[in-house]
């Protein structure tokens, strides 16, 4: 175990720059902008490196919640989980704009025991932390990972009732609505992270369709003081857009390959999975995931 | 929600609220004809197609949208959405049927629709220069706008023509009295 958490060290070091994150989350949504007063999507989610490919793991879909354009709770449905990617349906019958998120927060961190130092089991949460520290435990040492993958959809004219933030991990709040974006137009969003401006929070924008490119045309930006950027889509399409922050430099916490693996369907995704060391004291880590749908002028 | 909001769509009854000013005494007409091209496609559908006007700084008003408005539970604006520029700046924001504004889907052929200035969805108009667009959405086909700019009030006898290439045949807007 000891050799191969210093070979994932190694290989974090190497990639710094983050070119060959592994394993990236995804929800693909079949419209974000629709007509009528009754309508359907289907999405499409899973963990894959290419997007929107489902050619790895399936997400699970178990805590995939849908908030509809007026606060109230909403569902999925017709959900399937396969070998390679999972499906559900959410019906939209309110005119605005609905949320479709899987949303966790998970405490990370470990303690010593007949000194011996043990790893919080995965699944912890403040709720049952105390069942996971056995008795005699000393140097308990924990910290929060909130990861939130989400998509907008709407129903008529875009509306902005659920997006008050929850003051839990990132969020995204509207400058630009995220469905009324176009090819060509700059779009402005602002992060929070724990509810407050993220400022220099560094954001991935990468458009789908990467499997028949050599280039990947990943965007990497920064936010301001503010916690704001602004993203100018060079075509039309779906984009996949992620922030991390927290854990180390480089490391499990950024591009959040450490999340993507904790919710794949079969529970034990590969290399992925594996528990990573920290180098010093817990971070917390926070991460967040949205696809875009970016239209033609 | 966003700043371009307030500057286009905030500001919605502008298009028209200064215009009784500049209405002259007598009514004045808008002529469209719409040129539908006829398409030698395996599978034809006739196209969804909205009209309407842009002015800058105020609020798009669509004159007439064309689509399968006869379909059970209103099944045919489902894909009202796919006339996007329209859906974007003004459809969205309306309910339908729209009173005076949904109509049918037309036939390949030169469509004619006539608006009257202080009646129906064309309303009063300020003076001022305006863009007509016609946009066109076909079922398993392509889509394609024209705009035809002018300015308000029209002479009277005036024309206005634009073109498509695809989906859109000869577009004309004529004015009379």
């Amino acid at each position: 175990m000891k050799a191969r958490y210093l070979i994932a060290g190694a290989l974090a070091a190497l990639t710094l720059s983050g070119a060959a994150q592994a394993h990236r989350q995804w929800m693909l949504p079949s419209s974000t902008t629709l007509s009528g007063n009754d309508s359907w999507v289907t999405v499409d989610a899973a963990v894959s490196n290419d997007l929107f490919y489902f050619d790895h793991t399936a997400m699970r879909t178990d805590n995939v919640a849908v908030t509809e354009p007026d606060g109230a709770l909403g569902k999925i449905e017709n959900a399937a989980t396969g070998k390679y990617r999972s499906t559900f349906d959410v019906h939209l019958t309110k005119p605005g704009t609905y949320r479709i998120a899987n949303v966790s927060t998970m405490l990370m961190g470990s303690y010593t025991l007949d000194g011996e130092e043990k790893r919080l089991p995965r699944g912890t949460t403040k709720a049952n932390l105390a069942q996971a520290i056995p008795a005699g435990a000393t140097n308990i040492q924990t910290a929060e990972a909130a990861n939130r993958n989400e998509l907008f959809v709407t129903l008529g004219a875009p509306t902005t009732t659920i997006f008050k933030p929850t003051g839990t991990g990132i969020e995204l709040v509207p400058v630009t609505h995220p469905n009324d974006l176009v090819a060509g137009e700059a779009a402005t969003f602002q992060f929070l992270l724990n509810g407050k401006p993220a400022a220099g929070l560094k954001v991935t924008v990468i458009p789908g369709g990467n499997r028949y490119r050599d280039a990947l045309g990943q965007q990497d930006l920064t936010t301001d003081a503010n916690g704001k950027l602004s993203v100018t889509w060079p075509q039309p399409g779906m984009y996949w857009l992620n922030a991390s922050t927290g854990g180390r430099e480089g490391g499990p916490g950024e591009g959040a390959p450490g999340q993507a693996a904790k919710q794949t369907a079969g529970g034990k995704g590969p290399e992925g999975a594996a528990p990573q060391r920290p180098a010093g004291p817990l971070k917390d880590r926070a991460s967040y995931v949205t696809t875009l749908e970016v239209l033609a002028l | 929600m966003h700043d371009r909001y307030k500057l286009i769509l905030g500001s919605g009854a502008a298009l028209g609220a200064a215009g009784a000013a500049a209405l002259p005494a007598q009514a004045q007409t808008m002529n469209v004809t719409v040129n539908i091209p006829r398409l030698s496609v395996a599978e034809y559908h006739r196209p969804y197609v909205a009209i309407w006007l842009e002015k800058e700084g105020a609020a798009p008003r669509t004159l007439s949208v064309w689509y399968d408005v006869d379909k059970a539970k209103g099944e045919g604006t489902k894909w009202l959405r796919d006339v996007r520029q329209w859906w974007r700046v003004s459809g969205r924001s309306m309910s339908f049927p729209a009173d005076g504004v949904s109509g049918a889907t037309r036939a390949p052929g030169d469509q004619k629709i006539a608006f009257t200035a202080g009646r129906g969805p064309l309303g009063q108009l300020a003076a001022g220069n305006y863009t007509l667009v016609v946009e066109a959405a076909r079922e398993v086909g392509g889509r394609e706008l024209v705009r035809l700019p002018f300015a308000w009030p029209p002479k009277p006898g005036a024309v206005v023509r634009g073109k498509g290439n695809s989906e859109l045949g000869a577009i004309s807007l004529g004015f009379g009295k």
